[in-house]
């Protein structure tokens, strides 16, 4: 018989085993999705984890690489921290949404000034844009006791709408013959969120997102703050009694999120978007939880789960003009990475024991 | 404002409708948290309970067929996050956001034939003699068959976690699983029932949605009733009775939008001016009934801010703008956050053991 026996602490070894174990299981399960759906399940996996790095085109799909990959690290950077307090804040994409609005909306007002101050100018309006968003469920959970879990939620539907007003309204392009959706900022050098490499795919958000990893990393290892994220996460008693502030973190922990999303949205909307248009979220708000999970909330974790699902947005995306993949069965397949990897968990923190049962 | 056109008994009786999906799945997640379980993947398994529905309605030409698929699709998704947080032991709240990802890309993959599509009418009772009650016949007796047995599920739940041993063992287990064990209930077996409870609701609810409300099927239709269902159960303080009041309040919201944008009424810029006279002194309010001390600074600055409110108000009377359609979508979440707002205070009805992880260690 089976029976689970807990750890006295977590083991070090299945921490890092696990996320690879439940990438292999979802690929199995995976190839059993496509085959059920009429696929070659080899060709499909081979298509999704290895074109896009050694195929054919591989040049074109590199690059592609960090483009989808930056978001996803910004945002995942910042809600690790408040998972690891147990903080949860899940509307990343509507911190994204409201730092791409920012962000854009200071670009746009300066049009057609030409300048080098507009684009810090963006960068800090996209950041506040997004740190504010987040403020609101932070400020409604200190002073009143809500639920963060379900404020940032219901303000990513209120972000959507609101990124429909703007698209369609007051952001509309004035020379855009009546279609919704703004100037294209890539045509508006200086609100440009340009390649800084050609050929790379390395933009400010790239950059941004390198940064924030190390400064993560150095806030979590490094500083008293982070020692009390972490204190808080694993014993929320101890931590008051050692003097945690807990509102100070769920501040501290909900603006650094909404920060660095707003961040991952303003430099999206200004460089591969270009504009602020009705369909410009595709989700990387909620993805970057998975990523966040699949990177054990670990700053360099999270970096390679990162590249890891931007390869398998762009492999899905292969898959789907090549092979007729429909795009839902990528987006299941995301999901399925996430349980599998919380089913498997359950090796870090208990042992399993084959045991006879006892006579009583 | 021409309020005129839209006629109050017809919006009483599809805030009935409009009620019974988050009425069906907030009733389901309820059982759920007083086993001492959150389940936050509410979303995931009504949009998949929409497209099983969906699917099985139109390819049998059955209403009730599709109902019951989707009562198994809830089911059977809810069994996945029962196998994470009972079996595997996974952290509850993480499990119910997989289960909401995972839902939403099944249900977009199972839903890709059946775009466009309409699926078999469902039929209303019209009952005889109620029915034809002037106003209220309307209003309450002329609905199809689930908006009766979301009512009648009120009252199930209800008495059976009022009066039976078998909701008295079901809280047991959700304010304090440690004792529930100690004394011989088999804690994981109940919660996976009402895990499972949970999901066939959930499913009743999407299927409500996509057969009967919409009726058809679009990729992510549910657009966040199932977090707003969640929203209901912290509003109703874990009691069903005020599920049912809270589902109509969200109900009476999303019908009066929609009216609103169907009517293309003037919305008096005055409002704004009244919103911000009001917030505050419901603030006063919230303060007054959590009996805290009410400082003299947070009255000058609530004085300050309803005074600038009713300034507005008053300069802006007769000022007009078109309802934007954008603005009055946002309306049902804006109002659940301020419920939730509003009701965040009263915490001290929530099942002790919600959200903890059950480990029997012998």
């Amino acid at each position: 018989m089976l029976k689970l026996e807990k750890r006295p602490q977590p083991s070090r070894l299945w921490t890092w085993v696990t996320p690879l174990l439940a990438v292999v299981i979802t690929m199995l399960a995976g190839g059993a999705l496509f085959a059920a759906l009429g696929k070659d399940p080899v060709e499909a996996i081979a298509t999704i984890f290895w074109q896009p790095l050694f195929g054919e085109f591989a040049f074109y799909y590199r690059p592609q690489l960090l483009i989808k990959g930056a978001p996803l690290i910004l945002i995942a950077i910042g809600l690790s921290l408040g998972f690891r307090a147990g903080i949860w804040n899940i509307g990343a994409e509507g911190q994204y949404i409201v730092g791409a609005l920012t962000g854009a909306g200071v670009g746009l007002a300066f049009y057609p000034t030409e300048s080098v101050l507009v684009f810090p100018l963006m960068v800090l309006a996209g950041a506040l844009g997004g740190w504010a968003w987040a403020m609101i469920p932070a400020v409604l959970k200190l002073r009143f006791g809500t639920n963060e879990i379900l404020v940032s939620l219901m303000l990513v539907y209120v972000a959507e709408q609101l990124l429909a007003a703007m698209a369609l309204g007051p952001m509309k392009n004035p020379e855009g013959m009546g279609f919704p959706g703004s100037r294209n900022l890539r045509q508006y050098e200086s609100a440009h969120n340009a390649e800084l490499i050609t050929g790379t795919g390395m933009h400010w958000g790239v950059v941004a997102a390198f940064i924030a990893v190390i400064f993560a990393y150095v806030l979590l290892t490094r500083h008293s703050l982070g020692y009390h994220i972490r204190l808080t996460g694993q014993a929320p008693r101890a931590a008051r009694f050692a003097g945690v502030r807990p509102a100070r973190l769920v501040l501290v922990c909900l603006g650094t999120a909404g920060a660095l999303a707003g961040l991952a949205g303003m430099f999206e909307v200004s460089g591969p978007a270009g504009q602020v248009s009705i369909d410009f979220n595709v989700g990387y708000g909620f993805t970057a939880i998975i990523v966040a999970f699949l990177g054990r909330l670990h700053p360099l974790g999270i970096l390679l789960a990162g590249l890891l699902m931007a390869l398998t947005y762009i492999g899905g995306e292969i898959a789907q003009s090549n092979m007729g993949l429909p795009a839902a069965a990528i987006q299941l397949f995301q999901g399925m990475l996430l349980f599998f990897l919380l089913a498997v968990d359950v090796l870090t923190n208990y042992r399993i024991r084959f045991m006879s049962r006892e006579v009583a | 404002m021409d309020m005129g056109s839209i006629s109050p008994e017809l919006l009483l009786a599809s805030l009935m409708v409009a009620a019974t999906p988050i009425l069906l799945a907030a009733l389901g997640e309820l059982v759920v948290e007083r086993a001492g379980v959150l389940n936050l993947g509410v979303e995931g398994m009504m949009i998949t309970g929409a497209i099983c529905g969906f699917a099985v309605a139109v390819n049998s030409g059955s209403p009730a067929f599709g109902f019951v698929a989707a009562a198994a699709g809830g089911a059977l998704l809810a069994l996945l996050f029962a196998l994470l947080t009972q079996f595997a032991l996974a952290n509850q709240v993480a499990s119910g956001l997989a289960l909401t990802l995972f839902g939403l890309g099944l249900s977009s993959l199972l839903g890709q034939g059946y775009v466009g599509i309409k699926p078999p009418p469902v039929a209303k009772l019209d009952i005889p003699l109620l029915g034809d009650i002037p106003f209220l016949g309307r209003v309450l007796f002329s609905h199809d068959l689930m908006v009766y047995l979301g009512l009648a599920l009120v009252g199930l739940i209800w008495s059976m976690l009022k009066y039976s041993r078998a909701g008295l063992i079901l809280r047991a287990v959700g304010e304090n699983h440690d004792a529930a064990h100690a004394l011989g209930y088999k804690v994981v077996r109940i919660r996976v029932a009402a895990i499972l409870f949970g999901g066939a609701c959930a499913g009743l609810g999407g299927a409500y949605i996509s057969l009967i409300r919409v009726p058809q099927w679009t990729e992510g239709m549910t657009a966040g009733a199932g977090w707003i269902a969640l929203a209901l159960v912290v509003f109703a303080s874990w009691k069903a009775g005020r599920v049912l009041l809270g589902a109509w309040l969200f109900g009476g919201v999303t019908v009066l939008q929609l009216n609103l944008q169907a009517a293309s009424v003037q919305f008096p810029l005055s409002t704004f001016g009244w919103m911000f006279f009001g917030a505050p002194l419901i603030y006063l309010i919230h303060l007054k009934l959590q009996r805290s001390r009410i400082s003299w600074r947070a009255i000058a600055f609530v004085t300050a801010i309803s005074a600038t409110g009713l300034g507005y108000a008053l300069v802006m009377r007769g000022a007009f703008t078109p309802f934007k359609v954008e603005y009055l979508s946002m309306s049902p979440y804006l109002i659940t956050i301020l419920v939730l707002v509003i009701m965040a205070g009263d915490k001290s009805r929530a099942p002790a053991s919600l959200g903890r992880i059950f480990h029997a260690s012998q």
